[in-house]
């Protein structure tokens, strides 16, 4: 039988920053307080940790934070590429270090200004001459250059094929905002939205209105991965057992412009992802009581249903038209507000709610709990994971 | 970057006393309701509705008389020249308000929205006075022209008899201005030169195809080996792994497989709202993605036939940009 990374890790602290519009303090800084904050809610010092992985799109350099957290020797560090991809990503490679026992206990961080600083909503152009590079200037010249207008083109794709509508993004992004309604964390606590709000707000880009489209926050989340066996012996807020964990890249992947595939409707990425998690965890859709499914754009979410076999391919609209992702529903999802309506860190805010939804503190807390989907990235080479109950 | 921390809490609580009170200046209007300023205003606005200056077209109005434009409410009340050049009231507690903001780099000012309610109509020989009260000051902002503050003040108007005759809600942004942008780029003649498209970044594995479009030609990449035709661009054939090719004239033939609208982000140098389509090309397997041109962008829709062209988009840069096909 070879090494799976079936329960082969947990996460034993979750720690965060504000959210906010205008930190007024470095990215550095931001990573430094998620992180601390992490090692303290897991019953840790500084000194216990020796690994450290963010995403490759994170200024920070490990050996600064470790510097400034007064974090000593790391045995382990890495990088993940591919924005929000990365999310699960980098779960994916603590898992592997304390499985392998390269390190013991690994700080996973992400900080941004992604307000005040560089925002990504402004698009991509310039910058080294890299295979990247070259691949944007495929789109840069026609102005397709913003994550929105990347996903809006598969989105229309998907509208025209199976009959979703701008109704149908509509309630995910309602069910979302009821969400952040009730998290003090979240940009839209107690500001709720209606159909109206959403269906009159302007386009960004046809058929992606605003609310479809995510934030832009300033703020940094870390959380600590260790073996269970450490797991069950640390005073720590609560445990998180990682039951499965996967990387994923498709063929003919293009990072966030995979236009030149057979059909474009689906996230063969994903399928990839969601296979993996399946196999290594022996679970099946079923078992999976609720959800963080990373909400960069609204439409993303249902092709994410789809891969990971909640419904059949074209149906996601008809899954959540009942509620489905609410509270209460089939399947509740993203209940810190997600990225939509808590905050855009890159999918890291997803981690730390997909903790707390297995400990039972969310905010919005579904009365079962017994396993929860936690996804990254969609359009770009991603990965997930699912969270269990630590014995 | 604006104040933060424990620098913002002691500034914002420098700012608590001033909400809700009276900005404490006089604001009595210098001379009653009268014909020569309503005359002077209609001029200038070229307003030439009769009950504001024919006495006769008034009386047989339902007012019975002449009338002021509602919307010179507030001019009543301005102190005219002395609002450029007197001192300003050391009682004047707006003013002081500003002051507050400009010590601590908060040195720009905007009005950003006014809206005004009329209770009655003023006539001739009314006297107006006003009270304004600094009513809301906002919590910080992040706005596109820096961080900042909104203040909002309520002006109430009153005539001789204390009677309420309307009232203005007035918006301020006070903030510290961004860094300002380096200047535009300036063509020979020093006008500023017209915002182009952004170019792609020029490599060994894309150059040739775009030097093919600079040529008014439409290139598609062919492995020479086994003859397989791939878009975009690459280095190496995924069928054979040869690392030879050459290219072909693309038909120009195609249907819109599908497409978006852009509205936002305006960039410089496209128009908006701006189509960009995946198009499906008529040689088999091949997509490519582009412009389409030539028609409203809302009549772009899935299954569109569509034509390739290469066109000069900007100055010295072609593209190959679709139409649709008449």
């Amino acid at each position: 039988m070879p090494t799976t990374l079936k329960d082969e890790a947990a996460i034993v602290g979750i720690g965060q920053t504000e959210f906010s519009k205008n930190s007024g303090r470095s990215e550095l800084q931001l990573a430094c307080e998620a992180t601390a904050a992490a090692i303290k809610d897991a019953g840790l010092t500084p000194d216990d940790i020796d690994g450290m992985t963010t995403f490759t799109m994170d200024t920070s350099d490990e050996i600064e934070v470790a510097r400034a957290v007064g974090i000593k020797d790391l045995t382990f560090f890495s990088r993940t590429p591919h924005g929000g991809g990365a999310a699960i990503g980098v779960m994916h490679q603590a898992v592997m270090a304390v499985a392998t026992g390269s390190a013991n206990y690994v700080v996973v961080y992400r900080s941004l200004n992604g307000r005040s600083g560089a925002r990504y909503s402004e698009g991509v152009s310039g910058g080294p001459t890299t295979s990247d590079l070259i691949h944007w200037s495929w789109y840069m010249p026609s102005g397709l250059m913003t994550p929105a207008s990347w996903v809006a083109m598969f989105t229309q794709r998907y509208m025209f094929e199976t009959g979703c509508t701008s109704l149908d993004l509509a309630e995910i992004c309602m069910a979302q905002r009821e969400h952040a309604v009730n998290n003090p964390n979240a940009f839209f606590y107690q500001r709720p939205m209606t159909l109206e709000d959403h269906q009159t707000a302007r386009k960004i880009v046809d058929p992606l209105r605003l609310y479809d489209c995510c934030q832009e926050t300033d703020g940094g989340t870390a959380c600590i991965v260790t073996t269970p066996e450490r797991a069950r012996d640390l005073d720590c807020g609560g445990a998180a057992l990682i039951r499965s964990v996967a990387q994923g890249a498709g063929a003919e992947q293009e990072s966030m412009t995979s236009f030149y595939r057979p059909t474009i409707s689906s996230l063969p990425e994903m399928d990839l992802v969601a296979k993996q998690n399946w196999e290594i965890s022996g679970l099946t859709p079923d078992d999976i009581d609720c959800a963080v499914i990373y909400d960069a754009f609204s439409s993303i979410v249902l092709w994410q249903l789809e891969s990971f076999g909640f419904c059949k391919p074209g149906e996601a609209k008809d899954f959540i038209k009942d509620g489905a992702l609410r509270l209460g529903g089939r399947l509740p999802s993203n209940t810190h507000g997600g990225q939509l309506s808590e905050a855009y860190i890159h999918g890291m805010n997803g981690v730390n709610e997909g903790v707390r939804l297995i400990r039972g503190t969310s905010s919005n807390q579904p009365a079962k709990n017994g396993h929860v989907l936690v996804t990254a990235g969609v359009g770009i080479p991603t990965s997930a994971m699912i969270l269990g109950q630590l014995d | 970057m604006g104040l933060q921390g424990k620098e913002r809490e002691a500034f914002e609580k420098t700012l608590e006393p001033y909400v809700g009170i009276e900005i404490g200046i006089k604001e009595i209007g210098r001379d009653e309701i009268n014909q020569a300023m309503i005359r002077h205003w209609c001029e200038a606005l070229d307003n030439e509705l009769p009950i504001y200056t024919d006495a006769e077209a008034a009386a047989d109005s339902m007012h019975g008389e002449i009338v002021a434009p509602p919307t010179m409410l507030q001019a009543w009340i301005l102190p005219g020249m002395e609002m450029a050049t007197g001192e300003p009231d050391p009682n004047d507690k707006q003013k002081e308000l500003h002051r507050l903001f400009d010590d601590v780099g908060y040195t720009g000012v905007v009005a950003t929205n006014t809206e005004q309610e009329y209770n009655r109509y003023l006539k001739l020989g009314d006297r107006v006075k006003a009270v304004t009260v600094i009513e809301t000051i906002s919590e910080q902002k992040a706005t596109g022209l820096g961080i900042g503050y909104f203040i909002n003040t309520k002006t109430t108007f009153t005539d001789q008899n204390d009677e309420v005759v309307g009232s203005m809600t007035f918006r301020v942004l006070k903030f510290e201005p961004s860094q300002q942008p380096a200047a535009a780029p300036t063509d020979d003649s020093g006008a500023p030169a017209k915002p182009t498209r952004i170019r792609p970044a020029l490599a060994h594995d894309n150059q040739w195809w775009w030097e093919g479009v600079q040529a008014d030609k439409f290139l598609i990449q062919r492995c020479e080996d086994c003859g397989v035709l791939r878009h975009p661009p690459r280095p190496m054939c995924g069928e054979c792994q040869s690392i030879r090719w050459d290219s072909v004239e693309a038909t120009g033939q195609g249907e819109v497989y599908s497409y978006v609208v852009i509205h936002y982000p305006e960039v410089p140098g496209y128009e908006y709202p701006l189509a960009v389509a995946v198009v499906d090309l008529e040689e088999p397997g091949l997509r490519f993605v582009t412009n389409v041109v030539d028609c409203d962008p809302e009549d772009v829709h899935i299954g569109m036939k569509v034509e390739a062209e290469v066109r000069e988009m900007d100055p010295d840069f072609k593209m190959v940009v679709f139409k649709p096909i008449a």
